[in-house]
Parts: structure tokens; sequence; C-alpha cells
């Protein structure tokens, strides 16, 4: 008792107790040496004969070998797509396609385990998280939509509308089953056919995916996968049988597509990239800030379009709440991904990591002073401790530019004006937090962001019924709720 | 609530009070329930949960024998197995200390005894400072008294206060606990301005609650005086122990509050010193769970003597 300098502990370590180094079985989970594409109900050969690798992130070990989709491949595809919308699917009642999506619904959370654990194989991100975030995430947003597909005449009254047809969709790496569920699930509710790429780094879930789209009888064609790289996304991107385009990747890929669809004037949706404020008010509640900042950075490795990548903190409370922070970051736990003590898993890809590390080095040349714990990290695999850069200044490139890794920056301001100010002051506009125990103030703030969602007092909150997407170079069209339902319908020019 | 300060007390300084968001705070309570503990180090959070563990009966129907009971149980927990350690207190009333000095004389096991108007506080400031004086005297080690409820709530907290300095005062060399109530609190808020207020006061520890409403301590509970010690530690460079009391029944209960303390306040708190906690039932889940570590089997109630 008595006077002594506090300090946090870093483990409970020091006691004799451990917390389990409980590894997550893989036993339940079956990996195939190799995967065909998916094209009209069968896994099917690449006319071209190419294949590649898929890595366990966390290892560098091949989990298997992955069919590289030629454009003939994504021909092959957007035809039996296009057959099956005219044969089954655009006659079929909404009911009936309501059925189908309940049942990959149910059949997503009864194998909600073997998908969990082959999710954080591929992808790197920690069991805790594909197991109580991407599951029960993916599987609701099937139970929503299957909810609309015989309710749309009431979502949209007094309308025609009619499904686009065939669907090419391109999905990221991040959250490689949910980005599919958040892409198939509205397109089938509303009654259009799907060709779905997904991530080169991270196909495997897609494709396990594809084993329940067999098992529950969906009739072949209806969604069809095709595995590969930016070559395999441009086929779709270009061909001229397609009918919408809906996309979630990086800003750079995003404008591409953009360029081409314009050409052919097709219906579009892009989720982009992000750089959200996280603006910590002096009045807030310090200790659960720290944890929405915490989760809002390092939650999935910090591969989150909408990240809380900067810290914006009221100059008053800086230097405490940035010290209290790093303390709080000597605390997580960064290691194997199937442990489910781990709080930090694997970078994805070895590309990303280079990417990350090129603009932390930049940032420190700019002048950022660097915090990064004493954790240590595992000698094989892609690795980056969680990060704090301070004395960030709004023209730092590490200020401006999508890191997409574990990195945080940090600036101050003195007003809520200031802080709007540097907030907005971004070619981006995903997501945003506010962190204040005044509500005329989060008001106040949300009005003026420009931002698609905004988060008071949590942060990386998600519900199929709420709408998600972004501003200016964030992209644009929603996904999720009503919105998102809207963009896989097109006018067929009755009254409004 | 705003943020406010208390700017009495001892320390002289202002001590600022931080608001508590009810929804993260839970969920950041649910996050740490789920870390789970390697089988080769659950003998020794075992071992922990039972030396930071305040072994209590505070019934009107408590004798001296049963008292004596207790202590013996406290000394030594598994009668067939002496690797298991003693717990850190017996708590009992007044009345029943120096039964229990008696009984654990030679030992580790310190005695600790409610006073001041347990469990309302609702006698005059005089009758409260001679009963914790009296227990003092009899030989009590620690003391628990409860924080003043009806003036903290009515907003005489300057009150609540004093009369924290004041028993801290009658104390002497006893260490003081400040029993907070947390479930007749009303809000997280209170329950951070309420251990503000026992911190800057001058309480040696801060516990959740008397046992007697059904109301008691939880995960975010104390989690939330778990935030509330940190900075206060942060603030004044005051290290303050925490108890947590009530409702706490099986030994996984006790881990997570293990983890809770642990993981806010750091590992100089995982001792009997920093953390305790108060249970009259826990002691046998622990033990059971100890000796099916030991035989690989669970036995039952029988197993383990009553009291």
């Amino acid at each position: 008792m008595g006077n002594s300098n506090s300090k946090d502990g870093s483990a409970l370590e020091d006691f004799g107790i451990e917390y389990a180094s409980a590894i997550e079985s893989t036993s339940l989970v079956n990996i195939k040496d190799n995967y065909g594409l998916f094209i009209d109900g069968d896994f099917v050969a690449s006319s071209s004969g190419k294949s590649f690798e898929t890595l366990d992130p966390s290892t560098e070990k091949s989990l298997s070998v992955v069919t590289e989709a030629s454009p003939e491949d994504v021909d092959r595809a957007v035809q039996a797509a296009r057959v099956s919308y005219e044969k089954y699917w655009k006659k079929m009642s909404g009911a009936d396609r309501g059925r189908y999506l309940f049942r990959i619904a149910r059949h997503l959370q009864e194998r909600a385990r073997e998908f969990a654990v082959l999710e954080t194989l591929d992808g790197g991100k920690p069991i805790k998280e594909s197991r109580d975030v991407d599951l029960p995430l993916a599987a609701a947003h099937f139970f929503y939509h299957a909810g609309w597909a015989d309710k749309l005449e009431y979502a949209f009254p007094q309308r025609e509308l009619e499904p686009h047809g065939v669907v090419g969709q391109i999905i990221p790496w991040n959250f490689p089953l949910l980005m599919a569920a958040w892409k198939l699930a509205p397109a089938l509710a509303c009654g259009n056919t799907v060709v779905l790429k997904p991530a080169e780094t991270t196909p495997l879930t897609a494709l396990l995916l594809a084993e329940v789209i067999r098992d529950v009888d969906l009739p072949p064609g209806v969604i069809n996968i095709v595995t590969g790289a930016g070559e395999t996304g441009s086929a779709i991107v270009e061909h001229p049988e397609v009918n919408k385009l809906a996309f979630t990747g990086s800003t750079e890929v995003g404008k591409l597509i953009q360029r081409s669809a314009v050409k052919r004037n097709l219906p579009l949706t892009l989720e982009l990239g992000g750089k959200a404020p996280h603006v910590i008010f002096e009045d807030a509640a310090l200790d659960q800030a720290i944890e929405g900042v915490i989760n809002g950075i390092f939650f999935n490795q910090g591969h989150v379009c909408c990240a809380g990548s900067r810290l914006l903190v009221q100059e008053s409370i800086a230097d405490n709440f940035i010290d209290r922070l790093q303390k709080r970051i000597e605390l997580l736990r960064v290691g194997n991904p199937l442990d489910k003590n781990t709080d930090i898993g694997a970078i994805n890809s070895k590309a990303q990591l280079e990417r990350i590390d090129q603009l932390v080095k930049a940032g420190i040349e700019e002048g950022a002073e660097v915090f990064k714990p004493s954790c240590s990290l595992p000698d094989n695999g892609y690795w980056y401790p969680p990060t704090v850069l301070t004395g960030v200044q709004q023209s730092h490139r590490v200020a401006r530019e999508e890191i997409f890794g574990p990195v945080l920056v940090v600036q101050t301001f003195r007003t809520p004006e200031e802080a709007l100010e540097k907030a907005n002051n971004t070619p981006y506009g995903l997501s945003a937090g506010i962190w204040t125990e005044k509500g005329s103030l989060i008001h106040w703030m949300a009005e003026r962001l420009r931002a698609g969602v905004i988060w008071a007092n949590t942060f990386n909150k998600f519900d199929p019924a709420s709408p998600f997407g972004g501003y200016k170079e964030s992209g644009f069209g929603r996904e999720g709720g009503m919105h998102g339902l809207g963009a896989y319908l097109k006018n067929t020019g009755g009254s409004s | 609530m705003p943020t406010s300060n208390i700017t009495f007390g001892k320390t002289g300084s202002a001590i600022k009070v931080i608001p508590v968001d009810e929804v993260s705070l839970e969920a950041r309570a649910a996050s740490l329930a789920t870390r789970s503990i390697k089988t080769n180090s659950k003998r020794a959070a075992l071992h922990l949960s039972i030396r930071c563990m305040d072994l209590t009966t505070l019934e009107g129907a408590d004798t001296p024998e049963k008292v004596a009971s207790l202590c013996q149980k406290a000394k030594r927990p598994d009668p067939s197995n002496h690797d298991v350690p003693s717990v850190a207190a017996v708590c009992i009333y007044p009345e029943m200390v120096h039964y229990a000095v008696k009984a654990t004389e030679g030992s580790n096991v310190k005695v600790a005894s409610v006073a001041g108007a347990f469990p309302s506080g609702l006698s005059t400031i005089e009758a409260r400072i001679a009963d914790i004086a009296d227990a003092v005297k009899r030989g009590a080690d620690e003391i628990d008294i409860v924080l003043n409820r009806s003036a903290f709530l009515a907003g005489d907290e300057q009150r609540a206060f004093e009369e924290i300095v004041a028993s801290k005062d009658a104390c002497g060399e006893a260490h003081l606990k400040v029993i907070l109530e947390v479930g007749e609190l009303g809000s997280y808020d209170k329950i951070r301005q309420a251990s503000m207020l026992a911190m800057t006061a001058g309480a040696d520890f801060i516990k959740t609650s008397t046992g007697k409403i059904s109301q008691a301590s939880s995960l975010p509970r104390v989690l939330c005086m778990a935030e509330a010690v940190r900075d206060f530690a942060y603030q004044t460079n005051i290290s303050v122990g925490i108890k947590a009391a009530g409702g706490i029944r099986t030994a996984k209960q006790a881990w997570h509050y293990l983890v809770v303390i642990g993981e806010t306040l750091g590992t100089e708190w995982l001792n009997p010193e920093m953390f305790r906690i108060g249970a009259s039932g826990l002691l046998n889940d622990v033990l059971l769970q100890l000796n099916r570590l030991d035989s690989g089997s669970y036995s039952g109630p029988d197993y383990v003597t009553v009291d």
C-alpha cells in the first residue's frame, strides 16, 4: 500500500499465470490441394491452365493452389449467370429466392467455426474476430436480405423496378467472406445473378461458400465464383454482358473501374479507401475512448477501410491521453491468429507489409515520432506491431494517405471548429468517430462531418440494416439497409 | 454527468473525475471475460484467488464456534493438501473480532472487521467512529466501512468525504476499506465518482458491496472501479487496492476478476496487498477445481468441508 509508482504491467505471466495458448483446432477444416473455378454449379478447370498459391500469412506456408480465371473463363461464368438469370432466377418468386438466402444463412451458422478457422488461416486475422464478428455478420446479412426478397414492393412503393440481370462483383481481402455476403445477399434478394471475384490472397472462404451454395441446391449459375488477380477482375469489368458492377477495394483500382464503367453507362457502386478521423474531446469518457481508439485502428490489423486511422485529440488532454493509450497498447497480444487470446494477427500479405513499412518510414522522415510497444513478433510470417505516430501535421503523407495497417497517426486540435476542419480536410470520407459526453456537440459535429458513417462514443459497429458507404474518394453508393438494396434494382420508367 | 473535480481532501490538489461510457465499458468487460487460461497455469490462478480471498461470515446468527470454524478453514482451506495457501483474511462483525484474533494467532490470516453501522452506515458519525475504534482495539487488522450513500446521493459529497477522513483517523494502523455499495449508486458515473471520493479521502481499499443487497459485484462494475484506481494512481502516484465482494461463487468468476484487474491495473495489483475477493461460497468451488487438476475428475461438494 501507500505511495508507489503506478505502471501498467504487461502480462500476467510474472505471476506464473499464462493465458492459454488456446489454439483453435484446424481439424474441422478440410482444405483441398487445389480448387477449380465455381461456374454453373460445378468446380471446373481454367481454359488457360494457370493457377496460383494462397498462403497462410502468419507462417508463409502454402495452403492450397487456386485456379486463375482467364478472360474466357470469366466469359463462361457470365454466360452461365445469364442463362441462369433467364431460366430460373428471373422467374422465381421473391419468397422462393428468400428461402434460398435463409438456407445459406443457416448453413453459415451451422458451419461457423469451420468458416472462421479458414478465414483466419487464409487471411491472418485473429480467430476471436473471425469467430465473433465476420461470421455472425455474414450470416446476418443473408438473413436480413432474405427477409426483403418478397417485400421489395414495400421497400420501394409506387415504383416499377426490376433486377439488373448479371452483376459483376469484386471484393477485397480484409473481410473476405463478409464482403462476399455484403455483395451476394442483396444482389440475389433483388433477383440478379452474380459473377463474384474474391481477392487473390484470400480466396478460400469464398470457395467454401461455393460448397454451401451447392448444398442448399441453389440453381446452377446463380452464383459463379472466379478466382484470380487484376486481370481476372478487369475481364469482369470489361465484359459487355455484365449489367452492373460493385467493387470494394482500393481507390486506385476503383478509379480504373469507374473509367471503364462510365463509357458504357453501367450502374456502379464503389466502396473504397478511407482515412477516418477519430475525434476525442476533452470531456470524453477517456478510459472507454482509449478502448474505442484501440478498436478503431487495431481491429483486423488496421486492414479496415473505415479504420479510425487519424486520431484528433483535444490539445488540453493530448499528452495525458497519448500516455494512457501507449500503456494500453503495451497490453495488446500480437501473435498466432488461431490463438483465442490474440488481439492482433498477421498482416495479410508481403506486399501490404512493405507498403505499411514504407509509409511509416516516410512519416518518420517527415518528422513524426514513432511509438511501438515492446512486444515480440513471430519469426516467420508477415507482422507489424501496433504503432502510433505522434507529432504528425496535416501536411504529412501519413496524415493524408491510407496506410491500411496497424498504424495510428495523432494530431491535436484546440476547438470543435478546428477539429472539424482537420477531420474534413481529406480526399476520403468513409467514416468518422466522435467522443464527447456532450450530446449537442455530437450533433454539431455529425451534421458537418463529411463521412458516410459516423460513430459517437463507439467505433466499428456494423449492422445489415444500416447503410454503409463513402463520400468523395471513398466511393459512392451504399451497402446494407434499404439504400443498399436499391442499388441492385433498376427503374423501368414507372411512375413515382 | 459532466466532468467534475473533487477539490477537497488531504492531497490538497484537485482530483479530476472522468465520465464513464456505459456501453463501451460493458463491452470491454465482456471481451475480457473471453480470455482463456492455460491448463498448467490454472493452479497458479486458483492459488492466487485463494491468497486474495477474504473469507466472510456476516450473519446475525454468527457465534464464537462459527467464527472459529471459519478461521480454521481460512488458515488451512484444504486439510488434505498443505500446498493450498491460506486465505488473506477473515471478514466478520466487530463483536466476533477477539474470537477471530485468537483463532488466527500465529498465522498469516488477517482479521477484517466491518464497522461503522454496517451495512447502512446510518448511525451518527460519533457512534460509527466509536464502532471503528472498538474493532481496532479488539485487534482487527483491517476495517471495512460503508460509504454514506445517503449523503452522497443527496449531493452532500463533502459530508461523505469528511466521514471517511474521520474513519481513517480512527483506524490508526489498521487498513481502511471503503464499501461503495455499487448496486445502490445507479450509474457507472456515480461509481467512478464515489471511487475517486473514497480514494481522495484516504481509503486503502475501495470495495464493491456489502453483500447485503442483491445488486453486488459485477465484472463491469469492478472494471469501472479499476479504471478509477488506475486514474487515481495516474493523478496522485498513490496506489489504492480494490476488493470485489458479493455474488462471486465460482472459480471461473474469480479468474475473470483476476483478468480484469491484471489487464487494467497491471500485475502489481495481483496480490493480497492490492486485490481482494470477498466471498463465503467461493472457496469450496476453487478447492474442487484444484482437486480436479490433481485427480483429473470432479469430486463433489461432500469432498470439501462446509466450513
